[in-house]
């Protein structure tokens, strides 16, 4: 297991190559990646991502290994962002390997539920109309009891 | 006791971390004592079901005991991912 949380980008086909590579027995390799998105066309000129140094780490260890107990993987990889990012930008990736698929592609759900809301990190939009914190969702919580 | 704030609550607060000497026993006796020092508390800690807490870096509720804490945050709902 890899947890890495940074501010600098990262190379999204040297990670799942790096991640698939040494896994013999894995025959399937899923990887999820979160890019800064612009929901108003041509609004966002930033994203800020605050997190909490420290229990970042921890929380994100936490999950991941909670994908570990519950499904059959060989390995896991989170990689998440902070700082300033622009619409287009690579914010975050889960990488799950596992025998069979099904493990892998439930393994990388499960993860990116968790990672919304139980992860601590807090977007913030700089527009041309100012600054807003990205409010949580109530299907992001929500998404946490199908578990 | 460290005492640290996240996003909205940092900006309100004016201040991402503070030591507070507190012989509080929960945290929501915390909050009742910041709250009670001045307006900018206050306005942080208007609306407790919009907040999460953090103990020592564990996620925890305004009804945890305070005991044995170093480190207690708040902030609001994650937007990870």
């Amino acid at each position: 297991m890899r947890v890495s949380v940074q501010e600098a980008p990262f190379d999204l086909g040297a990670e799942t190559a790096r991640f698939a590579a040494g896994h013999q027995t894995m025959g399937a390799v899923v990887t999820f990646t979160g890019v800064v998105r612009d929901s108003d066309a041509g609004t966002l000129q930033v994203m800020e991502i605050e997190h909490y140094p420290g229990m970042t780490e921890r929380a994100l260890t936490e999950i991941a290994g909670e994908a570990q107990r519950r499904w059959s993987l060989g390995d896991v990889l989170v990689i998440h962002r902070h700082g300033s990012l622009t619409p287009g930008e690579m914010i975050m990736m889960v990488a799950t390997a596992a025998r069979h698929r099904k493990d892998a592609f439930e393994a990388a759900e499960f993860l990116m539920d968790y990672l919304k809301s139980r992860a601590p990190f807090w977007k913030r939009e700089v527009t041309d109309q100012g600054t807003d914190w990205v409010a949580a969702r109530d299907e992001d919580e929500d998404a946490l009891s199908r578990w | 006791m460290n005492v640290l704030y996240f996003a909205w609550v940092r900006e309100r607060i004016g201040l991402p971390r503070e030591e507070v000497e507190s012989s509080a026993e929960t945290v929501s006796d915390l909050v009742d004592e910041l709250v009670a020092r001045e307006e900018r508390y206050a306005a942080a800690f208007a609306d407790r079901s919009a907040l999460r807490v953090a103990i020592d870096q564990e996620l925890s509720d305004f009804d945890a005991p305070l005991k044995g804490a170093r480190e207690v945050a708040f902030f609001p709902p994650m937007t990870g991912g």
